[in-house]
C-alpha cells in the first residue's frame, strides 16, 4: 500500500464503453478509491451494494467513490446495470492491473487487484489505507472515520 | 474489533429486561433472505433465554439491492409510534416472501393499527431519518451486509445457526 501523505498516481480509466474517468475528474472532492478483485464475485457483490447505500453519506463528506478492478469495461457496464449501482466501476484492463500495481494492490498470482481501501483528499493526497483480506467484506467504518478527520481538520 | 456505537439507547426497539445480563442487537433488512432465515432462530433464542436477554433491532436497508427494505422499515418505524413495532417486525418476516407495499397495510390492519394514523405517519419525514440513523449507526459500527449481530455491543462474526449464536450469548 501506499503510504500516508504520498500523492496519488493519476489513472485515466474506463467505467463504461462510453465514459472515462482520471483522478482530476475528483479534484476538489475527497475521493475514495475501492480496489477489489473482480465483478460478480459474492463478497465484493455486497461489499459495493454498501457503498452503493452509502452515496448519500459520502456526499455529505465531500466524497466520491469508484471502485477498481480488472474487469473490462463491458463487464462493469453489465455488473452496474444488474446491481443498480450509482458510482463508477474503473476498467484497469489495459495493461492489466496497471493501476492496482501503482497503488500497489495487485496480486500477481491471481491477476486480480487485492481487496484494499484508499481515502485521498482534495488534493489528491493518501490521508487513509486499508488492506483488507480477500474474503472479508472490509465495510465503510474506517472510511467514515478517515473522511471526518480530514474534513475536520479544514 | 468492532463496537456498537451508539450503544443501546432509548432510541432503539428493545425486547427483554433493561438489566439482562447479556445484549444481542440485530442490524437487519426486511426484505433480506438472509434475515429471514435468521427470525425464526433469534425468535427462539429470546423465548428460550427470556429475562436473561435484552434483543434490540436496528434497520440496515440495504435498498437498491432490495426495493421494499426501505417501505417496510418505515412501516415498522410507524407501527412503533402505536406501540406495535414487534407485531409489524414478527407479520414482516413471518411474510416475507409474500411482502409488497400492498402487504404492509394488510399487517398494519391484522395488527390492529390505526390505520390513519399509521397513513399519517408513514408519510412523516421524521420516520425515514430515524431509518438512516441507523444504517449510518451501522456502518459506523462496522456493519458490512446484514444480518450483522453485536453481543454485548461487541460485532459478533461467528455463524448464524442457532447453536453458535447461543454459546457466543452464554459465554
Amino acid at each position: 500500500m501506499l503510504p500516508i501523505g504520498s500523492a496519488a498516481p493519476d489513472f485515466r480509466l474506463h467505467s463504461t464503453p462510453d465514459q472515462q474517468y482520471s483522478l482530476q475528474d475528483f479534484s476538489g472532492k475527497n475521493l475514495i478509491l475501492a480496489f477489489y478483485p473482480a465483478d460478480w464475485s459474492p463478497v465484493c457483490g455486497d461489499q459495493m451494494t454498501l457503498y452503493n447505500e452509502m452515496l448519500q453519506l459520502f456526499r455529505k463528506q465531500n466524497a466520491a467513490i469508484v471502485g477498481i478492478s480488472v474487469d473490462s469495461k463491458w463487464c462493469h457496464q453489465a455488473y452496474m446495470q444488474s446491481r443498480n449501482l450509482h458510482f463508477p466501476l474503473l476498467a484497469d484492463f489495459e495493461p492489466k492491473g496497471a493501476i492496482a500495481k501503482a497503488y500497489e494492490s495487485y496480486d500477481d498470482q491471481e491477476g486480480q487487484s487485492l481487496r484494499s481501501l484508499y481515502v485521498l483528499d482534495a488534493d489528491g493526497i493518501v490521508r487513509w489505507n486499508y488492506l483488507s483480506p480477500v474474503s472479508v467484506n472490509p465495510g465503510a467504518d474506517g472510511i467514515l472515520d478517515a473522511l471526518g478527520k480530514i474534513n475536520a481538520k479544514k | 474489533m468492532s463496537k456498537l456505537k451508539p450503544p443501546i439507547g432509548k432510541q432503539d426497539h428493545i425486547r427483554g429486561h433493561a438489566n439482562a445480563p447479556v445484549s444481542l442487537v440485530e442490524y437487519g433488512d426486511f426484505q433480506c433472505p438472509h434475515c429471514g432465515e435468521a427470525y425464526p432462530i433469534i425468535e427462539d433464542i429470546v423465548r428460550e433465554l427470556g429475562h436473561d436477554l435484552r434483543f434490540v433491532y436496528r434497520h440496515f436497508p440495504l435498498a437498491t439491492a432490495h426495493p421494499l427494505a426501505l417501505s417496510a422499515a418505515i412501516a415498522s418505524e410507524a407501527a412503533a409510534r402505536q406501540r406495535k413495532f414487534w407485531p409489524m417486525h414478527h407479520k414482516i418476516f413471518e411474510n416475507q416472501a409474500l411482502l409488497s407495499v400492498e402487504a404492509l397495510w394488510e399487517f398494519g390492519t391484522i395488527i390492529g393499527l390505526d390505520m390513519e394514523q399509521f397513513e399519517k405517519d408513514i408519510n412523516d419525514r421524521a420516520l425515514e431519518e430515524k431509518v438512516e440513523e441507523d444504517f449510518e449507526s451501522g456502518v459506523r459500527s462496522g456493519v458490512n451486509g446484514t444480518p450483522t449481530f453485536f453481543i454485548n455491543e461487541i460485532r459478533y462474526n461467528g455463524s448464524h445457526d442457532r447453536d453458535s449464536i447461543m454459546a457466543a450469548l452464554q459465554k
